[in-house]
């Protein structure tokens, strides 16, 4: 039976975890709120971007010279490109494990093809790493307060290699940012561009340049733009998986310490008991 | 008062102006273009560096605006700018220490450089109209 002192310790010791994983909660509900607001301000961009691309793709597929567009004509998809977003510390429940699991299921319906990982985040660069797996780059510690300039460095390899035709395609796997208690695990496909739902309203427009050398600037900025939303988002996603996670950890550490705290009233019970007995029979014994 | 426009400015991390405004002046690939309420629907790439000018009221406001696109359809303007300050924003001595770098480094010639005098000298030309 563990003495009255040894509970004493193990209840200190859970309540200064306790307080360390509440520290931790706040701090991510305070991280957490700058990201979501960070990836909000970034929507109109996205959107509006969206939008143009899907006037000029209406307008571009018209041209003759669109089919030898290393942009926008359809290749035989061997080798692909998966930018793979993860965060660079855990302590965030299953976050990166989801990530991890979906990119084995991505390599799993690609076999057959050749993949070329572009890596962010700490979490995945070790974990393929270890594997031997084809990396074309990585790039760590760059979470923390993402920029656009990060994300157009991150893209620039890619772009290139599907300019050139080293890869035919192009996916981003992360973590979406849907609500405090769910990720959103997406699995995008950048390039070759997927149909455009609702081609866009092809009004008249006058084309300064033509649509297709436009859209030639416009695509590799959607793969840049693409780049960073994912990493807003993983940022965002991360700090809400971190703060549910450590919310857990301060709820187990009360339930912890409320059955400490009861057994070792028990024993100071039982202590007691045991003292008054012995000075009941000694005074009997007196007598 | 004169018919005003919807016009937007957004930058890859914030959308920076979301105003009526009765005119623009917008650095496009082959020139300045001035777009008031009823012109005709066009899409253009923007200059590597240009200064963008909008009126909103009797208030002329100026922004140093670096590559992008312009999308003007009936009632709005769009600018999907690759990055943009305000010319409150910007820091007068640090715009002219780069553009005097960039013009040193320019000898090269090369598409880039140019590309970054034409952003510096944007800067510069912003801070001056403000």
């Amino acid at each position: 039976m563990p003495s009255l002192i040894d509970f004493r310790r193990r209840i200190r010791s859970v309540k200064n975890t306790q307080q360390i994983t509440k520290a931790m909660k706040m701090v991510s509900a305070a991280k957490l709120r700058r990201a979501q607001e960070r990836v909000i301000a970034a929507r109109p961009y996205a959107q509006t971007m969206r939008e143009m691309l899907a006037n000029l793709t209406a307008a571009a597929a018209s041209d003759d010279r669109a089919g030898s567009s290393p942009w926008l004509a359809t290749r035989e998809s061997k080798r692909v490109d998966l930018i793979f977003l993860t965060s660079d510390t855990g302590l965030a429940g299953a976050f990166n494990s989801n990530l991890l699991k979906a990119a084995q299921k991505f390599a799993d319906e690609h076999a057959g093809k050749e993949i070329t990982l572009t890596l962010v985040g700490r979490k995945g660069r070790d974990f393929y790493r270890k594997r031997g797996a084809k990396i074309l780059s990585e790039h760590i510690n760059i979470l923390n307060k993402p920029t656009y300039q990060d994300a157009a460095g991150i893209a620039k390899d890619v772009i290139r290699r599907y300019r050139d035709g080293e890869t035919d395609g192009v996916y981003i796997i992360n973590n979406d940012f849907k609500s405090v208690m769910s990720a959103n695990l997406s699995v995008a496909q950048i390039l070759p561009l997927p149909p455009m739902a609702g081609s866009g309203s092809s009004a008249d427009y006058i084309y300064e340049q033509s649509p297709l050398e436009m859209l030639e600037q416009l695509i590799p900025r959607l793969v840049e733009v693409s780049v960073f939303r994912s990493m807003l988002e993983t940022v965002a996603a991360y700090q809400a998986a971190r703060m549910t996670a450590m919310d857990t950890a301060s709820t187990n550490a009360k339930e912890v310490i409320e059955t400490l705290t009861l057994h070792m009233n028990r024993v100071r019970q039982a202590a007691i008991t045991k003292e008054i007995i012995e000075v009941v029979s000694g005074a009997a014994a007196a007598e | 008062m004169a018919e005003s426009i919807q016009f937007q400015l957004v930058s890859p991390e914030r959308m920076l102006v979301d105003e009526r405004v009765s005119e623009v002046q917008i650095p496009a690939r082959e020139g300045y273009i001035g777009v008031m309420a009823g012109h005709a629907p066009l899409l253009s790439e923007l200059m590597d560096g240009g200064v963008l000018t909008f009126k909103a009221g009797a208030e002329l406001k100026t922004l140093a605006v670096y590559g992008g696109f312009v999308e003007v359809q009936p009632g709005r303007v769009r600018v999907l700018a690759d990055a943009a300050e305000f010319g409150s924003e910007i820091d007068a001595e640090k715009a002219k220490a780069r553009l005097a770098v960039a013009l040193k480094a320019s000898g090269g010639d090369t598409a880039a450089l140019l590309a970054e005098v034409a952003k510096a000298q944007a800067a510069v030309d912003t801070v001056v109209k403000r």
